[in-house]
């Protein structure tokens, strides 16, 4: 056995345990990613009051495909996210925004100020439903089927790849 | 006297550093049940600082995660109910000392591997070390060579003086 060959050996090993994880890290398989357990269950229980007009209950997900959107006036990638949210919207997705952590008079401000693409609004303002949901960092995106059983869920922004590889794609399939 | 203020002094001191991130609003009327409310703050990691468990943390979900352990404690849940209960929404990642399945078998075994790695390297080790010897045992086959040729050449020497 040639020794003094073994610390290269386990500086290469290493080096393709980096390349594994940063390729991974490239095709957005973040490590600070929690792999989520709600998928393919029932979205919780819940009965939130609406920001404007509207609130949202677990029942109001019954018959079409809904994606829910949490979201926060604080919340700056909430906004990166906001224009490509619309964009979907524009494209007949059903979007039922819950305002995570905030007061009303904040939410509505920034709706007013950003526009709103949400078809219903709710506000979450003690955090438990997002809790229920799972939701560890706003802004997160789940996919709900017609049965209210939770498809798909995108932790942090969405970004037009998204939309056009995975959201459009995944509403398409399960409106048939 | 003086020794005794510094150790209180000290006792305070890291008692500040220690005291966690438990806000004494969130704390409960009851010294038990806090104490349980407590502990499993502990075994909770906050899926947001993901090192901290939400006892430490000063996230504000772990705020969040902290009153709901206490509200269901309340409620007379056991503490494996508690835990479950958020096991429910966040998977067995919110567990500190997570259960042995498929996705943690890398993480239990770990330790076991490594050692197991660790004995055969320093095996290796042992064994060029072993190869040294046996170049010992070489030098002194020549070293008996070489006293038998001084030998031999006293006893040449001798057989001349004669």
């Amino acid at each position: 056995m040639k020794l003094h060959l073994l610390p290269l050996a386990l500086f290469i090993i290493m080096i393709g345990f980096f390349v594994c994880r940063l390729s991974l890290i490239e095709r957005g398989n973040m490590p600070r990613d929690i792999p989520s357990v709600v998928l393919n269950k029932p979205a919780p229980g819940f009965n939130l009051p609406p920001l404007l007009k509207t609130g949202l209950k677990t029942a109001d997900f019954k018959g079409k495909v809904t994606l829910v959107n949490f979201f926060a006036s604080w919340c700056v990638d909430c906004l990166a996210e906001h224009k490509y949210l619309t964009d979907l919207a524009s494209k007949g997705a059903v979007l039922a925004g819950i305002d995570y952590k905030d007061t009303p008079a904040n939410g509505q401000a920034w709706l007013a100020k950003n526009g709103n693409p949400y078809n219903v609004i709710a506000i979450d303002r003690d955090g438990h439903t997002g809790i229920d949901f799972g939701v560890y960092g706003v802004p997160e995106t789940y996919v709900i089927d017609k049965q209210g059983i939770i498809r798909y869920k995108q932790t942090g922004a969405v970004t037009p790849e998204i939309i056009s590889d995975k959201l459009l794609p995944l509403i398409k399939e399960l409106n048939k | 006297m003086k020794r005794f203020l510094f150790i209180v002094t000290l006792v305070l001191c890291l008692h500040t550093a220690i005291s966690l991130a438990a806000r004494p609003d969130e704390m409960l009327a009851d010294p038990m049940l806090e104490a349980r409310a407590r502990e499993i703050s502990k075994e909770l990691r906050c899926p947001v600082c993901q090192n901290q468990s939400i006892d430490d943390s000063d996230a504000d979900l772990s705020h969040d995660l902290r009153v709901l352990v206490r509200q269901r404690l309340e409620k007379g849940d056991t503490d494996e109910q508690v835990k479950q209960s958020l096991v429910a929404r966040y998977g067995t990642y919110v567990l500190l000392n997570p259960p042995l399945d498929n996705t943690t078998i890398l993480l239990w075994s770990g330790p076991v591997l490594i050692l197991i790695f660790a004995f055969l390297i320093t095996r290796g080790f042992f064994k060029t070390a072993k190869l040294d010897t046996t170049e010992q045992d070489l030098l002194e086959e020549e070293k008996k060579r070489i006293f038998k040729m001084i030998d031999q050449e006293e006893e040449r020497e001798e057989e001349d003086d004669k």
